[in-house]
């Protein structure tokens, strides 16, 4: 028994922390080609123009 | 766990968004920068004598108007580093490729614990899936951008651009690691949902910039990613193996 609790213990642990290190990529990306404001537009315009991310 | 996956996210995203950057600088930046100045009207398309449009390519031996198409001294505007925008492209394009790096480890995490296994070539293919995801199947509805171009609602491209590129994600892991007939028919279902619900496309063409132009940038734009995403997955997946062979 106690060691399935590790062994559960231990997914969650990983499921938490994928989805963590999922969520601040998803973040990056978002920040740097959708954000709306002007001066995230203004300072990622190239990059955003090269990616392929809708602009303008 | 989180700092490993976090460093091999950083460790990729740094190394493709720097290959990403120069390319960008070598052959996309210039195509840029001159369709900018179609877009502010610097230079135009067309020649234009009296606000009319002169589309007889017949009389090109004659005497030009003074504003007409690119000359030697507009052909190649303002090359120079700009510190402060280049500066900025470089770190957007690392901080971008960082971001995806970070996805792409997300997901090779949640690949190990389905049993499956990464290797640096499987992190390639992850990462040919992650350019066909984010930039190739978002442009077969909505084509890579130049300054310049008419285009619909932001908000509906936005909205439209996210949810091939969900539904890419999907269909990619369909593909790689289905089992049965019925993933692989979801798979092409869920790559051609978007596509036959339809990008949102302006109503008219009034683009200022000239389609020679638009369409070299949009191919450069889409190799440079793609060699970007290879170059992250493979990274990506070299820096999980090593990890995991400790």
């Amino acid at each position: 028994m106690n060691t399935t609790a590790k062994t559960a213990n231990l997914a969650q642990t990983n499921i938490a922390t994928i989805a963590l290190v999922f969520l601040m990529g998803a973040t990056m990306v978002f920040a740097a080609g959708f954000a709306q404001s002007a001066t995230m537009h203004e300072s990622a315009h190239d990059v955003r123009h090269a990616a392929g991310f809708p602009c303008h | 766990m989180l700092k490993k996956l976090v460093a091999g996210a950083v460790f990729a995203g740094f190394a493709a968004g720097l290959i990403v950057v120069l390319l960008q600088f070598a052959f996309v930046r210039p195509l840029l920068l001159e369709a900018e100045q179609y877009e502010a009207g610097t230079l135009s398309h067309f020649a234009r004598v009296g606000g009319e449009e002169v589309h007889d390519h017949g009389s090109e031996n004659t005497a030009k108007p003074a504003n007409d198409h690119v000359t030697n001294d507009h052909a190649h505007p303002s090359q120079g580093f700009e510190l402060r925008r280049d500066g900025l492209t470089v770190l957007f394009s690392i901080f971008v490729y960082a971001g995806f790096g970070m996805i792409l480890m997300a997901g090779f995490a949640t690949a190990e614990s389905f049993g499956h296994r990464i290797t640096p070539r499987i992190g390639l293919l992850w990462g040919l899936a992650g350019f066909a995801a984010f930039h190739l199947m978002p442009s077969f509805g909505l084509p890579i951008e130049v300054p310049g171009s008419a285009a619909a609602d932001l908000n509906d491209r936005q909205i439209w651009w996210f949810g091939t590129a969900v539904a890419t994600v999907v269909a990619a892991w369909l593909i790689g690691y289905g089992t049965n007939p019925m993933h692989y028919g979801l798979a092409v279902l869920a790559l051609a949902a978007p596509h036959i619900l339809g990008a949102p496309h302006p109503g008219e063409y009034y683009g200022p910039t000239p389609p020679e132009l638009a369409s070299l940038y949009a191919s450069r734009a889409l190799v440079t990613a793609m060699i970007g995403w290879s170059v992250l997955g493979l990274l990506a997946g070299n820096f999980w193996e090593k990890d995991h062979a400790e």
